[in-house]
């Protein structure tokens, strides 16, 4: 699945509107797979999981900024997340299929938050993005 | 079978009252056709889908979610006997419209963005965690009869000649 320039201006787009709140969203979502996909918690048992504690905080914000990097890098997301890749290959080796439990959660934060931007064009394009990053960081599993 | 807490059932009850149920069947089924165009296979007599605005104000689509939600409040309401609830329509998504049961979960999550749209910050992280088990409880009891069609003794093979004299293929 091929981002179109439509899908791209509609990341863009989207990406911007969420302002300064990244972390926070990143945050939301991960306490939303949390408790709606628990056995997405096998990957955190060293994290304190308590909602609002600081370790999702401090991770939400990571992977915010992770998908600020794509969204900058549109025309070349495995060169932009190549070390995230290697990252989610060789180390934390996060079984492929959760990715889309974290996709779906972002786009229910997005969802809530913010109403109106959230068109069903731009869920569309965000949904194909937020494929592709896993695309991306699941690459080079084997 | 699903089972939710007494918290999670009150907080599904407590949000499901103000729910507009044609406007999130509506939306949900939409944002289906939209964001997942192959989702469009089962419905090509609906007349124009050929676009985002042309789904979401498709009179048919906005009718039929509206039919797809209202049985869905069904099965909110029998949460203990969700396989009961949806027998005849799992007979009829999986025996008449073969009806793939992993679109049964897309459109579970569409329901829940619908939600999260429409509610907000009132659909929490833990409502939505009850709102996950309902659709993915829902999804299962829709896919029952697909289980039972396997189990009969028809062999993979026997159920692809099946549909292929139901295509009416190959013409003679």
């Amino acid at each position: 699945m091929v981002l179109s320039p439509a899908d791209k201006s509609n990341v863009k787009g989207a990406w911007a509107k969420i302002g300064g709140h990244g972390a926070q969203y990143g945050a939301e979502a991960l306490t939303r797979m949390f408790l709606g996909f628990p056995f997405t918690k096998t990957y955190f048992h060293h994290f304190d999981l308590s909602p609002g504690s600081a370790q999702i905080q401090a991770h939400g914000k990571k992977v915010a900024d992770a998908l600020t990097t794509a969204v900058d890098h549109l025309d070349d997301l495995p060169g932009a997340l190549s070390d995230l890749s290697d990252l989610h290959a060789h180390k934390l080796r996060v079984d492929p299929v959760n990715f889309k439990f974290l996709s779906h959660c972002l786009l229910v934060t997005l969802a809530a938050h913010h109403p109106a931007d959230f068109t069903p064009a731009v869920h569309a394009s965000l949904d194909k993005f937020l494929a592709a990053v896993g695309t991306v960081l699941t690459s080079k599993y084997r | 079978m699903v089972h939710l807490t007494a918290e999670e059932k009150a907080a599904v009850t407590h949000l499901w009252e103000k729910v507009n149920v044609e406007e999130i069947g509506g939306e949900a089924l939409g944002r289906l056709l939209v964001v997942y165009p192959w989702t469009q296979r089962f419905f090509e007599h609906f007349g124009d889908l050929s676009s985002a605005a042309a789904i979401m104000g498709n009179p048919k689509v906005k009718a039929h979610g509206a039919k797809v939600l209202h049985s869905f409040s069904d099965g909110i309401h029998h949460l203990d006997n969700l396989k009961g609830t949806f027998s005849k329509l799992s007979e009829l998504h999986c025996n008449k419209l073969h009806v793939d049961p992993e679109n049964f979960r897309l459109l579970g999550n569409m329901i829940v963005i619908a939600l999260a749209h429409h509610h907000g910050a009132e659909f929490s992280p833990s409502t939505q965690a009850a709102f996950q088990k309902v659709v993915s409880g829902v999804a299962t009891a829709l896919a029952h009869e697909i289980s039972t069609v396997l189990q009969s003794g028809l062999s993979g093979m026997d159920i692809i000649y099946l549909e292929l004299e139901d295509l009416k293929w190959p013409p003679h």
